[in-house]
């Protein structure tokens, strides 16, 4: 039954997309281009165009276009369904023991190892976007492809509002969105 | 059962409208759920909501939907779990299904293409506004390790792109250490 098939293969891909975004992408790529052949590359290529374009993980977002794609609005349900599946067991199993045991002190030992390795993992974040942001993706080692010199005032002033006047981030998201809007169209 | 219904309530639209502007892969939501979840409704505290971000890191699945199902998870049980899953891929799963219907005419959109250039910068300066606000709280407690770990998962990050997974795992892994020695040296002077 295709639900079926949908719903395992969809699984997988939440099982074993570890460390999100584009580390998932070639597991993903596996299961519905070569494996079963539910989108063609050039499809799969537009999932990731649009996945960029709109809010959502790339996961979810290739779980309910294949779905929609293959079996309706069922079939996007089953899709993702089973593709958070996975998360859902472990997170809450991971959860629970957080809660119990997070007074010992091993634990806290290695929680303490942690914190900075999250603030570590959402600089990299912030930077690598800032890259792509500014055209600062290095073709070799002294060419840059383009610096996008109004990227980095729409990003000074942004910085400036969140830091300075404690904007909310939504509308300096909104905001530097219809500043693009008026300077890059 | 009406605050209980109430509560629910701002669960599920807090977390949808955290989900409607996650653009720019999962980072963004660490600002958002801090605002919403930490400042505004002190529903966790900075340091639960770091940890919560290290345990979402360390299991499979997008990092948005991970972190939605703990906060759900620890606020109200299962059945919070399930309102914080709703409110995460609702808002994917509409837009998604409405832009496969006009794909062509969107992606070549010069007012959308636009739009999203710049949210682009204004995205990468929330995320990094984030690092200062989390750099600078509880600075007090901090020791070499801490830093030391910092620059280590940094480089490795964002100059080598090794998998997340394998430096939350580097990471446990060091604090464990850490705290064994300490324990032995503590239990060692009291012989």
């Amino acid at each position: 039954m295709i639900y079926i098939k949908i719903f395992w293969s969809f699984f997988q891909i939440g099982l074993f997309s570890f460390g999100g975004g584009y580390a998932s992408m070639p597991l993903i790529q596996n299961q519905i281009v070569d494996l079963h052949g539910w989108l063609s590359m050039k499809e799969f290529a537009d999932v990731i165009t649009v996945s960029q374009m709109t809010p959502g993980p790339i996961a979810i977002n290739s779980a309910t276009f294949v779905g929609l794609r293959v079996a309706g609005v069922l079939g996007a349900v089953v899709a993702t369904a089973g593709c958070i599946l996975p998360s859902c067991i472990i997170i809450m199993i991971l959860s629970t023991l957080y809660y119990r045991y997070r007074g010992l002190s091993m634990i806290q030992g290695i929680l303490k190892g942690l914190r900075p390795a999250v603030i570590a993992l959402v600089l990299s974040a912030g930077l690598s976007l800032c890259q792509a942001s500014f055209g600062l993706e290095r073709q070799d080692l002294l060419r840059f492809h383009s610096i996008d010199y109004a990227s980095i005032v729409i990003f000074t002033f942004a910085l400036i509002g969140l830091r300075r006047y404690k904007a909310n981030p939504i509308f300096i998201m909104l905001l530097s969105g219809l500043v693009g809007m008026l300077v890059f169209s | 059962m009406r605050e209980n219904l109430k509560f629910y309530a701002t669960l599920f639209w807090s977390t949808f409208y955290i989900s409607l502007f996650t653009f720019g892969g999962g980072y963004v939501i660490v600002p958002l759920l801090r605002k919403r979840f930490v400042d505004r409704y002190h529903w966790i505290d900075e340091e639960e909501m770091i940890d919560l971000i290290a345990i979402a890191q360390a299991s499979p699945g997008p990092l948005a939907v991970n972190v939605a199902i703990l906060v759900g998870y620890r606020l109200k049980g299962v059945v919070g779990s399930i309102v914080t899953i709703l409110a995460t891929i609702l808002p994917p799963f509409f837009i998604l299904s409405i832009i496969s219907t006009i794909y062509s005419s969107f992606i070549k959109n010069t007012y959308i293409n636009g739009m999203l250039k710049g949210m682009q910068a204004g995205v990468a300066a929330v995320i990094l506004s984030v690092v200062l606000d989390m750099v600078k709280e509880g600075k007090e407690e901090r020791n070499n390790t801490f830093y030391i770990v910092l620059v280590a998962a940094f480089l490795a990050s964002f100059l080598f792109q090794i998998n997340v997974a394998f430096i939350i795992i580097g990471a446990a892994f060091t604090g464990g250490i850490n705290e064994y020695q300490k324990k032995r040296k503590r239990s060692g002077k009291r012989l």
